[in-house]
């Protein structure tokens, strides 16, 4: 199991390693003047432009600015955002939480319904309820997820009034932040009737988010019963004299679940690329809403960086998707 | 009493019309016996046991006149009352031990999961028991096998495994799916003595799936020869050995490498007949060499007593019974698969 | 034995006939109901996307000052003149989307022919050279997937800035990967068979090898990937549009006229809704039509399912 972690770790730096040379040589594809660029006006005193130059450190060759960028890195400096002053860090830290709650809740949403629905499919293969899981999966597969947001929030927000529109928990309330999840602080402070607000603001969300994993984790789920329904092993499960249950939900599901589980880990990258738009239409106060922002305000330290976290974030979490894979095919576990 | 009753069994994939896998079965097994089921492959041999042990599932179809084990009717036999019989008073060993057990979960667990489905057995006890089978199926270092996952073990230590599984409730009939087709020749006689041992030691009946009629020979007491999904005849060993009685035996007996010394081994001519091209009358016509126009009818399972030994044929000119009875063999060009207007499949 | 067989009996199967692959092909796509629903639909969008000036009833950018946010015509308030209604500034929503169809299908084609030529390439590079070239190649593709399709494309926009051309680019690069994964993946299982060896002891040298021996067979699931990336570009692209990150107004595109049909969510649900049903339908259709291909395609998945 160690060699497992150390041979997947090894792979991991590498691509660590590219993805900030990815992050390094963005910034410098902007075309113009990076002075300018940075500073937002034109025509810059030569003299000043040459200072400019020097304090950004733009004015070494092309290696030494990689290795400042690294030993930067290194030492925790991020940079910080040419609008707010505040470093980019903090501000990811800040803005954090409220991803990954929001990532959370689509994710359990997606799982848990996406798993059901694949099972019961597979053992009723062919009929109605099959037809109509693979239908709507297709479509889900399909939405574009923007203006989903927008339909529910026009069907649910404005037609019934019955989810707010956007925000994470309404102005009325005023929560300390502790644990920046929204959910647990809403708990953790006095006010009545937080909790159920914030997790109100959760719904439309969560559900818009998690369509997509939703569509997929369903399908998957399916066609991966479906083959390990065919199994031997799930015939000697039978011929033991196993309810139905433990044969559906013990033996076969725990092996249709490896390819299910490869899929959930590649659907957090996407997760997080569906953040940035839902978090836009909900103006959800997240890292993806916070990108975006950056974006249109030409923020640069804060895009360049910005996208290395989450790009670090995507590879760590497939990281631990891997290991989990590990430990749940036992074949894996021990090739050498 | 038999131990089990089989009369009349027929299995359909698919709607009534559609052509049984297995067409009118008869058979019997008594308490402590041997039992071989021999034939080619898709002769319905497996499909036949596995509507024994109830696991056919839609599409497929089950019926039969009687279907009983042990005074009690299968058939009738529904959902939790018939898993209280599988695995436990009937259980079954499988062809391919590789996949057979369940790839993510250790031996012992597979093993504790039956004694705690039929024995009730939890934990300490559950373990220990699981201990003692497999040290009653002959693995070495059972103890650390306990712990061991499928894909860690050999072939034949993986079915040694799946024995231990099958008599782990003390079942009164094993039926043993081929199980040494998919092993080493050199595992095969281990295997195939590990279970004749069980079978003795414990007083259970064996149903024994096979081809291979050396093993049979040596391991049966008697044999039901299936072709095409129906049973051709059955008899006691070693009568139907030296007196085959249904023109299939005697094909397949010629066939046993030991059996025709230095000569060229004889072989059926064509193939099995499929679900598309199954002659009209006996299923064996277009390939047998002593066809007869009258074969064109479909022969019944006959039981007949023969110098004092009982059996039954399906074959309305059976072998080495009332020589006298038979007509002349056809040249080739006159037998029925031949003939003009019929509609007889393409051998 | 010829002599003795009955007339009747003639061997029957003395010529066959093998149907051709095209024909094998549509036999099996078209038993998929749903994947010739999608090539029907597809087949309109197409239709209209190349005949827009002729088939749209107005103008796209031509604004009716005294139509604004029109209904669609079977509302009430609405006029037969603007089937679909008119968005915030009086402009025909019918047109809009119809021109916004050519826009799209351009973006999905141009993408996809950008990112298949080199991810072929690449791939075949990858797979005839698994020591070398290879691990390299590869690595350079896990470093683009570990970014996020769409953010690594929001990335690229928000260098080189938001346009037409910017975001072909984006989503060329942004689906490289799979190309070359995919085509390396077929390159590696066809690599060792035996006709490969035998065209290579033929002396075949490495540029036949690869275009000629291998490549065609590979190539069905190139073909299945290209139908799926090309449905993926139109979203994608759909939403770089809708960040405002995409083709720029007014040009009409189906994420940039959601985008600005955002604030008109209380009042007028057309303007938000019909954009997104052209593009989920359009995507939709695309999968389908993928979905069917691939049956047709891969006789292994077809025995699967």
């Amino acid at each position: 199991m160690f060699s497992f972690i150390a041979r997947r770790l090894g792979l991991l730096i590498p691509t660590f390693f590219g993805v900030t040379l990815l992050t390094f040589s963005l910034i410098r594809m902007i075309p113009g003047d990076p002075v300018e660029v940075m500073m937002g006006e034109r025509r810059v005193d030569p003299q000043m432009h040459a200072e400019a130059l020097h304090r950004l450190g733009l004015d070494k060759p092309l290696y030494q600015q990689y290795f400042d960028y690294l030993s930067n890195l290194a030492h925790g400096n991020l940079g910080e955002s040419l609008i707010t002053r505040d470093n980019v860090w903090h501000e990811f830290t800040t803005l954090f939480p409220a991803t990954l709650e929001l990532a959370l809740c689509a994710m359990i949403f997606a799982t848990v319904l996406g798993l059901l629905a694949g099972v019961i499919a597979a053992l009723r293969r062919g009929s109605l309820f099959d037809h109509g899981v693979m239908g709507i999966s297709l479509t889900g597969f399909s939405m574009p997820i923007f203006w989903w947001g927008l339909i529910l929030i026009m069907f649910f927000s404005v037609q019934l009034g019955w989810t707010p529109v956007s925000g994470r928990i309404d102005l009325l309330y005023d929560i300390e932040p502790k644990t920046g999840f929204m959910l647990i602080d809403s708990l953790l402070s006095d006010e009545e009737g937080a909790f159920m607000d914030a997790l109100h603001h959760l719904i439309l969300p969560s559900i818009v988010l998690g369509t997509i994993p939703l569509a997929v984790i369903a399908r998957m789920t399916r066609s991966a019963m479906l083959e390990v329904l065919r199994e031997d092993y799930v015939r000697t499960a039978k011929a033991k004299g196993l309810s139905p249950a433990r044969v559906v939900f013990i033996h076969a599901l725990r092996n249709a679940l490896i390819p299910v589980l490869t899929v959930l880990g590649l659907q957090v990258g996407s997760l997080l690329a569906g953040a940035v738009l839902t978090e836009t239409i909900f103006s959800w106060p997240g890292v993806g809403k916070w990108l975006i922002d950056a974006i249109s305000r030409r923020d640069y330290p804060v895009v360049q960086n910005g996208i290395l976290l989450i790009a670090t974030l995507v590879i760590v979490v497939n990281f631990v998707v891997d290991i989990l894979y590990g430990f749940a095919n036992p074949r894996i576990r021990h090739q050498r | 009493m038999s131990l089990l009753e089989i009369q009349n069994l027929n299995v359909r994939f698919g709607g009534k019309d559609a052509i049984p896998v297995v067409e009118g079965l008869d058979l019997t097994i008594d308490q402590g016996e041997v039992l071989a089921i021999v034939g080619e492959s898709g002769s319905g041999k497996s499909v036949t046991m596995m509507s024994v042990m109830g696991l056919i599932e839609a599409p497929g179809e089950v019926t039969a006149n009687r279907l009983n084990f042990a005074g009690q009717d299968l058939l009738k036999l529904k959902g939790r009352a018939r898993r209280q019989l599988i695995g436990k008073d009937l259980s079954m060993v499988f062809q391919d031990p590789m996949t057979a057990l369940n790839p993510s979960y250790t031996v012992g667990y597979q093993i504790e999961e039956v004694i705690h489905q039929h024995l009730g057995l939890r934990g300490r006890e559950a373990r220990q028991r699981a201990l003692q089978l497999l040290e009653r199926v002959e693995i070495p270092g059972a103890a650390s096998r306990l712990s061991a996952y499928p894909h860690q073990l050999s072939g034949g230590m993986s079915q040694r495994v799946a024995i231990a599984m099958a008599i782990a409730a003390e079942p009164k009939l094993l039926i043993a799916d081929e199980p040494t087709t998919a092993l080493d020749v050199t595992i095969q006689a281990q295997i195939m003595d590990l279970l004749l041992n069980l079978q003795r030691d414990e007083g259970m009946a064996l149903i024994l799936i096979t081809h291979d009629l050396a093993v049979v020979a040596e391991t049966a007491q008697r044999v039901c020869v299936m072709y095409a999904g129906q049973a051709v005849e059955t008899g006691v060993v070693p009568d139907i050995f030296q007196a085959p009685k249904h023109p299939y035996t005697e094909a397949l007996l010629a066939a046993i490498p030991e059996h025709s010394l230095g000569e060229r081994l004889s072989t059926l001519p064509g193939i099995v007949p499929g679900r598309y091209d199954r002659p009209k009358g006996c299923l064996l016509s277009p390939r047998c060499p002593y066809a007869q126009p009258r074969c064109l009818e479909r022969p019944a399972l006959e039981p007949y007593t023969h110098n004092g030994i009982s059996g039954s044929v399906r074959c309305f000119f059976p072998r080495n019974l009332n020589p006298e009875q038979w007509p002349e063999v056809l040249p080739e060009s006159q037998r029925p698969s031949h003939l003009p207007g019929e509609a007889h499949g393409r051998a | 034995m010829e002599r003795t067989l009955p007339q009747g009996a003639q061997v029957e199967d003395q010529v066959i006939l093998y149907p051709s692959p095209y024909k094998e092909f549509w036999k099996a796509f078209s038993h998929n109901k749903g994947a010739v629903g999608g090539l029907l639909f597809m087949t309109i969008i197409v239709v209209c996307a190349l005949f827009a000036p002729w088939v749209a009833p107005h103008d796209p950018s031509e604004q009716f000052r005294d139509f604004l946010l029109t209904p669609p015509s079977w509302l009430e308030g609405g006029t037969t003149q603007f089937l679909l209604g008119t968005d915030e500034l009086g402009r025909d929503l019918l047109s809009r989307l119809i021109h916004g169809a050519r826009l799209s299908l351009m973006i999905g084609l141009a993408s996809v022919i950008c990112s298949l030529i080199p991810g072929i390439l690449l791939g075949l590079i990858a797979g005839f050279s698994p020591t070398r070239a290879g691990p390299f190649i590869m690595r350079l593709m896990d470093i683009m997937l570990a970014l996020p399709s769409l953010l690594l494309a929001v990335a690229i926009v928000a260098i080189l800035g938001p346009g037409l051309s910017n975001t072909v680019i984006a989503i060329a690069i942004v689906s490289l990967p799979s190309y070359v994964r995919l085509t390396r993946a077929a390159v590696m299982g066809e690599v060792n068979r035996d006709y490969v060896t035998a065209a290579r002891l033929a002396g075949a040298g490495p540029l036949r090898l690869m275009f000629v021996t291998v490549l065609p067979n590979c190539m069905a699931p190139l073909i299945v990937q290209a139908t799926l990336s090309f449905s993926s570009a139109i979203l994608d692209a759909a939403a770089l549009g809708f960040l405002g990150l995409g083709v720029q107004p007014p040009t009409p595109e189906w994420g940039t006229m959601l985008a600005s049909a955002r604030d008109y969510i209380e009042r007028a649900w057309w303007v938000v809704t019909l954009p997104g049903l052209t593009i989920l339908l359009s995507v939709l259709a695309i999968n389908l039509m993928g979905d069917g291909l691939r049956d047709a395609l891969d006789p292994r998945l077809k025995v699967q399912s």
